[in-house]
């Protein structure tokens, strides 16, 4: 895509156009759902969370992947985020687990 | 020395170049020099500023309840009753204490080690023209400056300025009933969007503006850890930004996102509660571990450069150092919650942060051996930039070691918060990283004015300089294991054994009469180092303009980049992009003419 | 020496300098969101059962701004998709739209954010009304002496939080006229009344700061482009490619935003 040092053939893109209609549609599609799956009562309400992360992470690749083009991009990229989503996760999940982890009779919720 | 042979990659006088007037020139500058040499002085000055504000505190500590000398009545003037009858309050001490730390970490050493350094020599060292995006720098200043003065305004506002420590825990820090809170908030936020600016384009710069042949591998070790400090910034600090507009919300709108249920300050809050002191500990050091791996690897690269061009041999362990860099970037994102060891975490999760932080001084070690290992079988030449880079070595050493007993679980009960922490961080950041700053200004002070700094007064200022620091903070070993906390305002003197005594109470621990003596002693070593300065900043503004001509454009002899331009650089560096042939550290190479052989110059058939 | 790499690729990166800034950024704001998505886990986790809120928002406001977001994300790639096939009339048009969307988000938003600020719970003197001691709904009128609720009056607290809301909103509900005398304690939705509220404003409004500069960013491209275009169209391009690329982070953060604080 944006790895082409000069101009891009008109055909090139123009494919690519159809690409992001396909994934505007699946967009749309996917907020519908993800409103219509929240109002649905399933036995916990964690299993309405995970669903509703799922099909955001769903939307979220594709914006990512296509809008943004990370799906042909350079190397360079992939290891900038790639150690972003570490850190990412490290500070998400070490303090969930911090939180978490407590000695015994201190906390009492 | 000239040597000839290599092609002289200035720009000629030649060549185009608009007047730009002396605003464009030398205030609302794009150059990296520029900007450089800005966040230098300003930096430079915050830094005394932040001393100034430790000795009186110093003063205050050494002797509780008594007018300062000389600045007392003056105090009492600019800052009314907090500094009445020249005598420093409690909240006064307290807001020192908050600021020395706030201004010493984010308002000089890492603009200076930093941006100040760094936007100096890491694109001349690359073979670049500036960096990347040089008006994102001049904006990465402006927001510098904007921060400064928004904390330096902090102090002259009723209440004065922030008193919650430069860690600024809630609730304390919302709970205070004045508005230096507020600025410091605002404040850290500008500084944190200069922080971020600066990382990108720092990273940027080195991915891609390096000379062809410039390959990472052939990258001076000064600009790795450069890279390195920039990723750092770059991902700790937003959660930082983050839990600082929280904490905003708390003092300005009253929100609860740090404030537990059924808070009382005197009486009980008005406020919806449910929120987490802890949450704001986790956010604030998640940057600030990563902060002082970002106080201490510029300082790192500075020594590499001086130690390989003052033995005249390449540094030992190339590899290693990078690697070492690289792998102390990664896990000091992990090991964050040894700064909370006592909040009350359960043991698997002790445990995890405990062995993150040990394994984290392993490639500290690593590079701490090999500058060490860079010694043997080199031509010292013992100039100034020298000598304080080999102070820098056991200095550095005793601080890290000094860390192990902190990173332990078990010791850090009896530890924590006492005034051996402050020992430990003292000495890696003072005779350690400031140690190296020093040697820097020394070393490229003839690249920005083609002068020379004083040799004599540069050793008077090292001697009486490392002296001094040791004086300083070795006693506060002793005090800290043997029970002295942090930020008490009278120096502890309500915790001595006499004091209780006086009260009837027998106090198993008190402190002792050797120990509070101890402050006198480390009053007048601070102000030895004070003093210590003097000869510096008269020697720096000096040479500027009388000092020994450099009489050449590489005084040193050195091998890197930046040497090989004209001096003071022009704006553009390099006429057209210098050819890189070899690693940074090509010194005494058997059959070479001289003892050096730059980056840039061609191979001889 | 210009500096190189503004617009032609870096051999060995396959990159140009702004591409390579503009993703450094963003790493640096996944941070800053995530420390924020991090401390909505925390304190709604450490919440006390049944405190938690559910159904304060309205949904489907929510679902259009979302739809608003996403239909400006494919025009602002559109907008970029034209200049690369040299139309630069097609770009205009797009990111007219994605403007327009822009400024449709923020106008919904705004109005959300008043309708928390003109809802109020308030605490009733013992007594007052037999059907409970709180009161909570939307200030419709105030005189000197009262004001009228457009809502409910409960007994427990507990009955204000988990709400099974519609997809339109509640029905209109009955007014209440209260006496200022019988008002022990009186506070709207506003980011002081509980930490969702907190998280609520603080994450949209940051949200929205982002919103409100990547539209400056656009506008100028879009209003004072033709230049550039004119002068460098390569650069002009790689400049509404980076914009763009910011707009669609806007458009990510919003997409699990958006099921966090309205859905969930």
């Amino acid at each position: 895509m944006s790895d082409q040092p000069h101009s891009e053939s008109h055909d090139n893109v123009a494919h690519h156009v159809r690409r992001y209609l396909l994934v505007f549609v699946a967009l749309i599609c996917g907020t519908i759902l993800t409103v219509w799956a929240s109002y649905i009562r399933f036995p916990t309400r964690e299993i309405n969370i995970a669903v509703a992360l799922v099909i955001a992470s769903c939307k979220a690749f594709l914006v990512a992947g296509f809008f943004m083009h990370l799906v042909s991009e350079k190397k360079m990229i992939y290891g900038i985020l790639g150690f972003t989503a570490f850190f990412f996760i490290g500070l998400m999940g070490l303090t969930i687990w911090s939180m978490g982890d407590f000695p015994l009779f201190t906390i009492t919720h | 020395m000239q040597a000839h042979a290599i092609p002289h990659t200035g720009v000629h006088a030649e060549e185009h170049h608009e007047d730009a007037g002396f605003w464009r020139t030398y205030i609302f500058s794009t150059d990296h020099k520029v900007i450089g040499i800005q966040y230098g002085i300003t930096a430079l000055s915050f830094l005394l500023l932040g001393f100034c504000l430790m000795l009186m505190m110093r003063w205050q500590i050494a002797h509780p309840s008594v007018p300062i000398p000389i600045v007392g009545p003056l105090l009492e003037k600019v800052l009314g009753s907090v500094a009445s009858q020249g005598k420093m309050s409690p909240d006064l001490y307290n807001s020192f204490g908050a600021m020395h730390g706030t201004i010493m970490v984010f308002l000089a050493i890492v603009p200076l080690a930093f941006a100040a350094f760094g936007n100096y020599v890491v694109p001349l060292m690359i073979g670049a023209p500036d960096m990347a995006f040089p008006r994102v720098n001049m904006a990465s200043y402006q927001s510098y400056v904007m921060g400064g003065v928004v904390m330096l305004v902090s102090f002259f506002i009723p209440g004065g300025a922030a008193q919650a420590g430069w860690t600024s825990y809630s609730p304390l820090a919302t709970s205070i009933a004045s508005n230096g809170q507020t600025f410091w908030l605002i404040g850290m936020v500008l500084l944190i969007t200069s922080s971020l600016l600066g990382a990108v384009n720092f990273i940027a710069t080195i991915i891609q503006l390096r000379a062809p042949g410039m390959t990472w591998m052939r990258m001076p070790f000064f600009v790795w850890s450069q890279f390195v400090t920039a990723f750092l910034l770059l991902l700790a600090f937003p959660p930082l930004e983050a839990a600082s507009i929280m904490q905003l919300m708390d003092k300005v709108v009253h929100t609860s996102f740090f404030l537990p249920t059924g808070l009382a300050v005197g009486t009980l809050q008005g406020i919806s509660g449910g929120g987490s002191p802890l949450l704001w500990q986790h956010l604030f050091w998640f940057l600030g571990h990563p902060e002082v791996y970002v106080l201490i690897l510029p300082a790192m690269g500075i020594v590499a450069e001086v130690i390989a061009n003052n033995t005249r041999k390449p540094i030992w362990g190339y590899k290693s150092l990078v690697y070492s860099a690289l792998t102390i970037g990664f896990l000091s994102f992990i090991v964050w919650a040894h700064h909370m060891y006592m909040t009350g975490m359960g043991i698997r999760i002790a445990t995890f942060f405990q062995t993150t932080t040990m394994i984290i001084s392993i490639p500290s070690v690593i590079i701490l051996t090999c500058m060490f290992l860079s010694l043997w079988g080199g031509s010292i030449r013992f100039n100034t930039p020298m000598l304080f880079v080999m102070a820098f070595l056991p200095m550095f050493g005793i601080g890290g070691l000094t860390g192990l007993p902190l990173g332990f679980n078990f010791s850090d009960l009896h530890l924590h918060d006492t005034y051996y922490v402050i020992a430990h961080f003292h000495y890696v950041v003072a005779p350690g990283t400031i140690f190296a700053l020093f040697a820097g200004i020394y070393y490229w002070f003839p690249k920005m004015t083609g002068r020379m700094m004083n040799e004599f007064w540069g050793r008077i200022h090292f001697w009486l300089s490392l002296i001094c620091m040791n004086l300083i903070f070795q006693p506060m070993f002793a005090q800290g294991m043997a029970g002295m906390i942090r930020r008490m305002s009278d120096g502890g003197a309500n915790y001595t054994a006499a004091h209780n005594a006086s009260l009837g109470m027998n106090v198993i621990g008190g402190l002792s009469e050797t120990l509070m003596k101890l402050h006198v002693f480390i009053l007048w070593a601070a102000v030895g180092l004070g003093l210590a300065q003097i000869p510096f900043i008269i020697n720096f503004f000096w040479s500027i303009k009388h000092g020994k001509p450099a009489g050449s454009d590489n005084p040193w002899q050195a091998t890197t980049l930046e040497w090989q331009t004209p001096t003071p650089p022009p704006h553009g560096n390099f006429a057209k992009a210098p050819i890189v042939y070899r690693g940074p550290y090509e010194y005494s190479v058997p059959g070479h003419a001289t003892d050096f052989t730059p980056q840039n110059e061609p191979d001889n058939a | 020496m210009e500096i190189p790499y503004t617009t032609e690729i870096r051999k060995d990166t396959g990159l140009y300098n702004a591409k390579v800034g503009i993703w450094l950024f963003l790493a640096s704001e996944v941070m800053l969101f995530g420390a924020l998505f991090s401390a909505y886990i925390l304190l709604r986790v450490g919440a006390p059962d049944g405190y938690w809120p559910h159904g304060w928002l309205t949904v489907w406001l929510g679902t259009l701004n979302t739809l608003v977001l996403i239909t400006s994300s494919i025009t602002t790639v559109m907008a970029w998709a034209s200049l690369k096939m040299k139309n630069f009339g097609s770009f205009k048009f797009y990111h007219a739209v994605t403007l327009c969307c822009a400024v449709m988000f923020l106008c919904i938003k705004s109005y959300e954010w008043r309708d928390e600020f003109i809802h109020n719970e308030v605490t009733l003197k013992e007594g007052a009304f037999k059907e409970g001691t709180i009161a909570d709904g939307h200030l419709i009128k105030q005189t000197a002496d009262t004001i009228t609720l457009e809502g409910r009056i409960v007994k427990d607290r507990k009955d204000l939080f988990n709400l099974s809301t519609p997809f339109f909103g509640h029905p209109k509900q009955e007014e209440i006229e209260i006496k200022r005398s019988d008002i022990v304690k009186m506070s709207n939705y506003g980011p002081a009344h509980h930490d969702y509220n907190a998280l609520y404003f603080t994450l949209t409004g940051l949200h929205a700061l982002h919103v409100i500069g990547g539209a400056c960013v656009i506008f100028y491209l879009w209003a004072f482009g033709r230049k550039m275009w004119e002068t460098d169209p390569e650069r002009f391009t790689n400049r509404v490619e980076v914009s763009g690329l910011f707009w669609h982070f806007v458009d990510l953060v919003w997409i699990f935003l958006f099921p966090v604080l309205y859905l969930l």
